[in-house]
């Protein structure tokens, strides 16, 4: 079980509370969590990547385990500590305007 | 008895404003979508009960909201569960999905070379005459698509970047198209308007368009008097009982044509400036028009901190300022493109917002205004809908 901690405004377009927990088949992959993610929630396809190139939105981040995956390609496979659902993926919108 | 709803777009969320036809209690629902900017939210002509929202920002890009009930709930087209039984469990719609046909191309920038298209957002959705389903969105950068499954799906009309969109070049704002006229006569015709790029028309249903900008006049930024393309045009305005007859709100000059825009003149008259944002036609006079003077494109507030709208009863040119329930001094909001409306009671309703987060009402065409919500973010945008 995976689990995705999602931005305040989308999870209020996906309306759900808290944590989201996605069934992944390993590998765990960065672009794996993301295809789950907009497959239960369609509403999010396009906020987070473009819908064509599935680049990263500019002001969205990836974190997990403290650290940054923004820059990470899809088929970068996620730490252990994600897949098996002990530490979250976070989905974070980044600092930016005034 | 009739009621009027007004849909208020903001930097910061949608609110719909609710009276009966006497228009002095005024309930506001909201904010609707807190937090994101609604460049525009409309409701069908042919079912008032079916809003479409354009919900953005900067983090999360475009989406598009749809409500079949007024404005009570809402949702993504395409996205409910119902929606979502295709055979590999993806969604069939995808309603934030504006993707331009073929090559997208690219126009002029701002340092003149060739710059690739790129969506940005929806500024302006304009739903059917006819078909509570089909609505047309005009985005930046500048395009106009249509859906016909109520929002789920969105498809381009390349022609409009066809007609010399290559020299198209944003203004300040953005390059988008913020207008789109259907003409109620004519399902084949419609008007778009792009700042910094001018004004077109379609005859046959969107496939191609041409420019309709002969008059008007662009010297400080346009040297070339016969430029067919680039005229910064910021709002047009037509009279459903006369689709022909086209007002239009440019940068500079405020102008008219009676020939479906292929010849404009200026109406500009005694106003006492000629720049602005909005222009409105009286639902129940078709020469009645309404604008708003700003300063200049330097000075984007009003002329000497007076909140006036100006009126036209003879199509342009003889304007009178309209101040009984508008501030008076130290005003210094703009009130943007879209957001003046008209509502269809006998006894004419106009409306606008302001970027100080103020809606004006005035019950009467015009002789005088309440606010009818006072601190609101900055209003994009303001529709009416009558509801008889």
């Amino acid at each position: 079980m995976i689990r995705v901690i999602l931005p305040f405004h989308l999870r209020n377009l996906a309306r759900v509370d808290g944590e989201v927990q996605l069934e992944i088949a390993p590998p765990v992959t960065l672009g794996a969590v993301l295809d789950a993610l907009e497959a239960r929630y369609p509403a999010l396809r396009g906020t987070i990547r473009d819908h064509d190139s599935l680049q990263r939105r500019p002001f969205i981040r990836f974190f997990a385990c403290k650290e940054d995956w923004s820059h990470e390609p899809a088929n970068t496979k996620l730490p252990d500590e994600v897949a098996s659902g002990d530490e979250p993926f976070l989905i974070v919108g980044a600092m930016a305007g005034g | 008895m009739s009621q009027i709803r007004v849909l208020v777009g903001t930097k910061k969320g949608a609110f719909i404003l609710s009276a009966d036809g006497q228009r002095k209690n005024w309930k506001i629902s909201g904010p609707h979508f807190a937090g994101w900017e609604i460049y525009h939210l409309k409701g069908s002509p042919a079912d008032p009960n079916r809003l479409y929202a354009s919900q953005s920002n900067g983090w999360f890009g475009q989406i598009i909201q749809r409500s079949d009930d007024g404005g009570k709930t809402w949702n993504t087209p395409g996205s409910s569960p119902e929606e979502l039984k295709s055979a590999d469990g993806f969604p069939k719609g995808e309603s934030n999905k504006f993707v331009y046909e073929g090559k997208a191309g690219t126009h002029k920038w701002y340092d003149g070379t060739q710059h690739p298209w790129e969506f940005k957002r929806v500024w302006h959705i304009e739903p059917s005459l006819t078909d509570p389903d089909t609505a047309y969105a005009g985005v930046e950068d500048a395009a106009i698509f249509k859906t016909t499954d109520g929002g789920k799906t969105w498809k381009e009309f390349p022609g409009l970047r066809k007609a010399k969109g290559n020299l198209w070049q944003p203004g300040a704002g953005g390059m988008a198209v913020h207008t789109i006229l259907l003409d109620p006569k004519n399902e084949k015709r419609i008007y778009v308007a792009i700042s910094a790029g001018g004004c077109f028309r379609t005859d046959d249903g969107g496939k191609t368009w041409k420019p309709i900008t002969r008059g008007l006049k662009s010297q400080f930024e346009l040297p070339d008097p016969d430029a067919e393309v680039g005229h910064c045009v910021h709002r047009i305005a037509l009279h459903p009982s006369r689709p022909d007859v086209l007002f239009m709100q440019k940068h500079w000059d405020v102008m008219r044509s009676d020939n479906a825009g292929e010849q404009w003149r200026e109406v500009s008259g005694n106003l006492p400036t000629d720049f602005g944002f909005p222009i409105e036609v009286n639902f129940n006079e078709p020469e009645t028009i309404y604008v708003v003077p700003i300063t200049s494109d330097s000075l984007h507030y009003p002329p000497d901190g007076k909140l006036r709208v100006y009126r036209s009863k003879t199509g342009g040119n003889d304007w009178e300022a309209l101040t009984k329930g508008l501030p008076q001094k130290d005003c210094y909001v703009n009130v943007l493109r879209d957001a003046m409306a008209v509502d269809q009671l006998d006894k004419s309703g106009i409306y606008f917002g302001t970027t100080g987060g103020q809606v004006y009402c005035s019950p009467n065409g015009g002789n005088s205004w309440n606010a009818i919500a006072e601190h609101l973010p900055a209003v994009y945008s303001v529709e009416v809908q009558t509801l008889k």
